[in-house]
């Protein structure tokens, strides 16, 4: 569990099942789950940590345990294209501003779009197996290639 | 602004007709449809008022019956009055769909013509289409003729839109013998009709951009089952809403409906528990051996098929005279007792009579069943009645040709 990007927002606040079991008296109807608590207004303009996500809103939740291989992002090599950001899936990118701020770890599920579709060279985004150490992996990050003639 | 459709006090309408013409007084917001046969002129009806401006709704043509509920599901989650119709075939397409709409908590409206399901391909009436909703979550009920259909679907609306319910419900009336044959019907003015049925009243509608919802979120072993304990609870309690909305049905226009009908039930000493437009030639044929035989039969007729009425089934068999007691199933049982059979013999087991039960699967795929078969299997009653145990095979089989076919036999007496 983690406190996020951010470090002040609700994301990832939570392990997916540590939610609070009720009886089948308390459960919504239809199976509804609301996106935030109470009424809202202006959701679109409003940036993810200043929307007041309801409990049972998967961005509260650590959802990516299943995760083998992790995308590490280096700031050095960035050029805040903001690719990686439209392509995730998951909305895992973290951006603010239109600069690359890191990755969410509580929703990444390691597919590697991030990586792919990253046009720097050396590449600002590589994958590294789940355990290896961000800092290990930074370090070892490879040179700029030259290219062919 | 839809026009006011102009109705006689009394019109010659099939079911078909009535079902389409209390869909358009219910002022629906979304009907997406797949027409099949018997049901076909209940879509085609409605998309006549469509084109005519009798209908301010959307009309969507579907691809599929699958397509029609799928279509029905969304527009009900995003806070719109939603109906369509199907029968036979389409209904079993429609199936997976139906589970959902139940599960969602969507009060959906389906007019069913009752028809057999294939193989063999068949488009007659019977309850097959009508039993493989039972198990779907959704109140089911049972119109046995085209006053009926048109009364039962006002009434579904009620019912289901009420906020302790909150079910979609199905409207079933038989393929053909009620679908398509006319008859009297009194039908209620525009205004009066949309009064009864009352306002939509959305709840937790994804239009509602001030309260963003998740409709149709997974669940697994931790939640499901909570989920659907809630679902089933609203159903059974459905049944005081159902008996409200009677209630009230009765006092704007004197006819009476009741979850389960009976008749003749009073002093009954042999009985018949049978559905749709059977009932009629049923109570028919229990009145004239009453007066040429002196045979004391009574009918029972379930309206309300889900929830299944436990309770009123029990109180109608509670009879302290009574002794045999037939369940009639119009569908092919695959491999096991007719469905109303076991049902309401499991009713009839905490009753102090306890009735001798037995059960006759009939009419598959529109065979006929008329009065001098009705009272062959009456008075077959009242020889178990006199036997004191029952002197056939517990299950048989009505009008079928060929060597006689049974199953099982009792082993008490």
């Amino acid at each position: 569990m983690s406190t996020g990007v951010l470090g002040t927002d609700k994301r990832g606040i939570r392990e997916l099942g540590a939610e609070e079991k009720v009886g089948w008296d308390e459960v919504t109807q239809g199976v509804v789950l609301n996106s935030f608590e109470g009424t809202v207004s202006d959701i679109p303009h409003k940036k993810a940590e200043e929307r007041n996500y309801a409990d049972f809103n998967s961005y509260t939740a650590t959802v990516a345990s299943w995760r083998i291989i992790k995308p590490v992002y280096n700031r050095d090599v960035c050029i805040d294209c903001q690719n990686c950001w439209v392509w995730c899936p998951d909305t895992s990118i973290v951006s603010r501003d239109k600069q690359m701020l890191g990755i969410d770890y509580d929703h990444c599920k390691g597919c590697g779009v991030c990586v792919e579709v990253c046009p720097t060279n050396p590449k600002s985004l590589l994958m590294f197996g789940e355990n290896e150490e961000n800092e290990a992996a930074l370090a070892a990050w490879p040179e700029k290639k030259k290219k062919e003639k | 602004m839809a026009k006011e459709f102009e109705l006689n006090e009394v019109e010659v309408w099939d079911g078909n007709y009535a079902a389409s013409q209390a869909l358009r007084q219910a002022q629906i917001d979304v009907v997406a449809a797949y027409p099949i046969t018997p049901s076909t002129p209940i879509v085609e009806g409605y998309g006549a008022y469509v084109a005519n401006g009798y209908v301010d709704g959307e009309f969507v043509m579907v691809e599929s019956e699958h397509g029609a509920m799928s279509g029905c599901v969304g527009a009900a989650a995003a806070g719109g009055r939603v109906a369509t119709a199907t029968s036979s075939q389409g209904f079993a397409l429609m199936v997976e769909v139906l589970y959902q709409a139940s599960g969602m908590r969507l009060p959906i409206v389906l007019t069913v013509a009752n028809r057999a399901l294939a193989a063999p391909l068949n488009v007659r009436g019977d309850h097959s289409d009508m039993y493989l909703g039972r198990d779907s979550g959704w109140v089911q009920l049972d119109a046995f003729d085209a006053q009926e259909a048109y009364d039962m679907t006002l009434c579904a609306f009620k019912i289901g839109e009420h906020l302790d319910v909150r079910l979609p419900v199905m409207v079933h009336q038989d393929g053909f013998t009620t679908s398509h044959k006319a008859q009297n019907v009194y039908p209620l003015k525009d205004a009066v009709a949309y009064k009864f049925i009352g306002d939509y009243v959305p709840v937790d509608d994804m239009l509602d951009f001030s309260r963003p919802v998740t409709h149709g979120a997974q669940t697994e072993e931790d939640w499901h089952y909570e989920h659907k304990a809630k679902q089933h609870k609203a159903l059974m309690d459905s049944r005081k809403v159902i008996d409200d909305v009677f209630a009230e049905f009765k006092a704007l226009t004197g006819r009476e409906y009741k979850r389960v009908e009976s008749y003749m039930m009073e002093d009954a000493e042999v009985a018949l528990v049978l559905l749709g437009s059977s009932v009629e030639t049923a109570v028919l044929a229990a009145k004239q051996l009453r007066e040429e035989e002196g045979i004391k039969v009574g009918i029972v007729a379930p309206r309300c098929f889900r929830p299944f009425p436990f309770d009123l089934v029990r109180d109608a068999l509670e009879v302290p005279t009574l002794k045999a007691v037939c369940c009639m199933d119009k569908s092919a049982p695959g491999g096991a007792m007719g469905a109303l059979f076991n049902e309401v013999s499991a009713a009839a087991y905490s009753t102090k009579a306890r009735p001798m039960m037995t059960n006759y699967i009939y009419g598959l795929g529109g065979r006929d069943f008329a009065v001098d078969e009705a009272k062959r299997i009456m008075r077959e009653q009242k020889a178990h009645a006199d036997a004191g145990h029952i002197t056939t095979d517990i299950q048989q089989f009505s009008g079928l040709r060929g060597p006689k076919l049974g199953f099982f036999q009792t082993r008490r007496g």
